[in-house]
């Protein structure tokens, strides 16, 4: 995983329209993504990998990959 | 990834359907997955219901994501939006509580039972074939029949997002996940 961990893409949530299903965090290899009091998901950007696995699984489509300065 | 017992419910949600078209008194049964998640948000346990339990949840990843029947397309802009979500939620209700007054009327006499299950709150389809009668009074087969119905369609319809969209579109509008979201929104003031 070493060479992923140096990619500086990581997963972004739009807080406002997620619905807090969880499919993220199903879907996310690193287990990166929580669900914050039943209200959204949070990514940990310290664990992502940017894969965007999560990206494929929101059926609210609210997840995006956004380059991040490392 | 490590598969847990509650990866499983799925197939007690796949059970349930299938009862309700060997005897409509196991959709009384379905009060369940009405109220655990309402209950679970209110005590404190955030959407875990939703995250975690729901057995019709992991139905639609599996049928959608696993079986591929699913064209995994974002969903358009509005299913997503607060007015078609909350918009669906009071739809969803009036028409839960116009079934319970349906319920009422026949526990009070004032209707005949209805062996029908109502698709879609439209299609009323036969279903004579799975109430065996006599051994219950009329409103509690009668909430029965209502409430497969409201089941049905929620399944239904969540069959159909799931085969346009992604699979588990049908959470975005979910009532029960509106609400459980609702409620935790209301616990940490953020509405
Ligand atoms: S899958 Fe999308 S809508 Fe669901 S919790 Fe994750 S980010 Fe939110
Ligand atoms: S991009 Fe990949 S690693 Fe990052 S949160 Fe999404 S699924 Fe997890
Ligand atoms: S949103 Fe509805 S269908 Fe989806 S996991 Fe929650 S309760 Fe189940």
């Amino acid at each position: 995983m070493a060479v992923f961990s140096k990619s500086k893409r990581k997963a972004q949530v739009s807080l406002r329209d997620c619905v807090a299903c969880g499919c993220c965090v199903k879907a996310c290899p690193m287990a990166a993504i929580r669900i914050v009091k039943g209200v959204f998901a949070e990514v940990d950007a310290t664990k992502c990998v940017g894969c965007g696995r999560c990206v494929k699984e929101c059926p609210a489509a609210v997840v995006a990959i956004a380059e991040v300065p490392a | 990834m490590k598969k847990n017992w509650y990866d499983n419910l799925w197939i007690v949600s796949l059970i349930y359907l299938l009862l309700g078209f060997f005897n409509i008194l196991f959709a009384w049964a379905g009060l369940f997955c009405f109220f655990i998640p309402l209950v679970v948000s209110v005590a404190g346990g955030g959407k875990i219901y939703c995250n975690r339990y729901c057995g019709r949840g992991q139905l639609f990843a599996l049928f959608g994501g696993r079986f591929g029947l699913s064209r995994k397309k974002n969903p358009p802009k509005f299913l997503k939006s607060r007015w078609f979500r909350y918009g669906f939620l009071i739809f969803f209700f009036t028409m839960f509580f116009l079934m319970l007054w349906n319920t009422w009327l026949v526990f009070a006499g004032a209707r005949e039972l209805r062996q029908v299950v109502k698709l879609l709150w439209t299609f009323k389809l036969p279903w004579h074939w799975a109430y065996h009668a006599a051994s219950v009074k009329p409103w509690v087969a009668q909430f029965a029949f209502g409430f497969y119905s409201v089941m049905l369609t929620s399944t239904v319809l969540g069959f159909i997002t799931m085969l346009l969209f992604k699979p588990r579109s049908w959470c975005v509008y979910c009532p029960i996940g509106t609400m459980t979201q609702l409620i935790c929104k209301a616990k940490c003031g953020k509405m």
